[in-house]
């Protein structure tokens, strides 16, 4: 089981509260999770990577365990703690606009 | 008739506002989707229960919401049929996906428009500026997008596909984004004419199609530019907005980054109608809905001051369709207001007396009950406006 954080307005877009959990059969990835994400959370399609590039959206960054995964590859395996359950991937937008 | 509807929609949530005939004292419901920017809201002509909105963001793109209860409650319509959804039926994003057309089969799409160096730019998507529900279909709506294309769904919203005869028609790579970018704003439906729709786009011009979208026409002949090399040439035109006299539908106007104009037929060509306007520089412009000749204008006082000469707001109207103005100033502030009126963000009703109906970006929506003779502020502390649509109930 996967937890993932998300910004306030995309749980508010998906109808949750707090940390969502996802199944992830494999790697565990930031590819690998955000499509079982999308999956689950349909709703969230194209609002963390691009409808048409499938691109990370450019004002959010994806963390695991203190790092800064945003701008590795995709099928870059996350941390074991992340795999296990431990610790959240977490879904951060920038902190910008008013 | 019984009462109005007035969907606002703001840089932080959508606000939804009701009345009876009377017009005088108001439920306020929202914001719906706090923290988004709200660009347009808009309801079916054919079933007003059902209303469509454009839900954005700079973080997380473009979300299209349905309401098919006048706004009590609002999904995604993106869920095609048999198909797995998330918790409580939640809906699939396909319904936000907007992606220009590049099949050679369709035309001749552009991949590439003028950037605001000159240089060629390829066509990104940004948002929906505007949606506007058929007249006849209540599933059927068009969607006015950045950078500057028409889409059309013809299922309530599930699914978008490009009009690329608009971007494909040959003027394309001397559009330009303005200001506020490169976005198609306006959207008209001939109510006479099944297949005639206007467009206008800044920083491009006007444009109609009397084939249902297939094909377009620049329609700018009259329209005098200072600001671009040549004043007088078929595209460029920082248009701000159309409005059309129902009744009579070849008669346009428009207000224009500068200039306030008129059309007898329907684009075909145009003339200024200034007249003793303080300044003719504006956003808004809207026609009474049973005096095809009265016309409302927010004159703001440059494009470099984006608010009202001298810090009174003033909504100006002529009887005579241009040319000769008359102010409105009753319940309006008329000392140290600097706010702006945003190009959609004024509508009028259809009850018996005319309602006008404008926002500003100062958040404030006022109310005129008698065709603008006195105004009176609905809501005056909300986010700034961007759009404002009235449905007559």
């Amino acid at each position: 089981m996967i937890r993932v954080e998300l910004p306030a307005h995309l749980r508010a877009l998906a109808h949750v509260k707090g940390e969502v959990t996802v199944e992830v059969s494999g790697t565990v990835c930031v590819l690998s999770i955000l499509d079982a994400l999308e999956a689950k959370y349909p709703m969230l399609e194209g609002t963390v990577r691009d409808h048409v590039t499938r691109q990370r959206r450019p004002f959010l960054r994806f963390f695991a365990c203190e790092e800064d995964y945003s701008l590795e590859p995709p099928e870059t395996p996350l941390p074991e703690a992340i795999a296990s359950g431990k610790e959240p991937l977490l879904i951060i937008g920038a902190i910008a606009g008013g | 008739m019984s009462g109005v509807r007035v969907l606002v929609g703001t840089k932080k949530g959508a606000f939804i506002l009701t009345s009876d005939g009377k017009r005088e004292k108001w439920e306020v419901s929202g914001p719906h989707f706090a923290g988004w920017e709200m660009y347009h809201l808009k309801g079916s002509p054919v079933d007003p229960n059902r209303i469509y909105a454009s839900q954005t963001s700079g973080w997380f793109g473009q979300i299209i919401q349905r309401s098919d209860d006048g706004g009590k409650t609002w999904f995604q319509p993106g869920t095609p049929p048999g198909e797995t959804t998330g918790p409580g039926g939640a809906p699939k994003g396909e319904s936000n996906k907007f992606v220009y057309d590049t099949s050679t089969e369709t035309g001749a799409p552009l991949t590439t428009h003028q950037f605001y160096d000159g240089t060629q730019h390829p066509w990104e998507f940004k948002r929906v500026w505007h949606l506007e529900p058929s007249l006849t279909d209540p599933d059927t709506v068009y969607a006015g997008v950045e950078d500057a294309a028409l889409f059309r769904s013809t299922n309530g919203g599930k699914t978008w596909e490009e009009l690329s005869g608009l971007r494909g028609h040959g003027t394309g790579p001397k559009w330009q984004p303005g200001a506020g970018g490169m976005c198609l704003h306006t959207i008209v439906l001939d109510p006479k004419n099944a297949g005639r729709i206007f467009v206008a786009i800044s920083a491009a011009g006007a444009f109609r199609s009397d084939d249902g979208g297939k094909n377009w026409m620049p329609i700018n002949k009259g329209l005098k530019s200072l600001y671009i090399p040549n004043p007088e040439a078929e595209v460029g035109h920082c248009v701000h907005r159309i409005a059309q006299a129902t009744s009579r539908p070849e008669l346009l106007y428009m207000q224009k980054h500068w200039d306030v104009m008129r059309s007898f037929d329907a684009g075909d060509t145009w003339t200024e109608v200034s007249g003793n306007l303080p300044t003719d520089f504006g956003f808004v412009i809207d026609v009474h809905a049973h005096e095809p000749e009265t016309i409302y204008v927010v004159p703001i006082k440059s494009d470099g001051e984006h608010f009202p000469p001298d810090g009174k707001l003033r909504v100006y109207r002529s009887k005579s369709g241009g040319n000769e103005w008359e102010e409105l100033t009753k319940g309006l502030p008329q000392s140290n207001c600097f706010v702006n009126v945003l190009r959609d963000a004024m509508a009028v009703d259809s009850l018996d007396k005319c309602g006008v109906y404008f926002g500003t970006t100062g958040g404030q929506v006022y109310c005129s009950p008698d065709a603008g003779d006195t105004w009176a502020p609905i809501v005056r502390d909300l986010p700034a406006v961007y759009s404002v649509e009235v449905q007559t109930l």
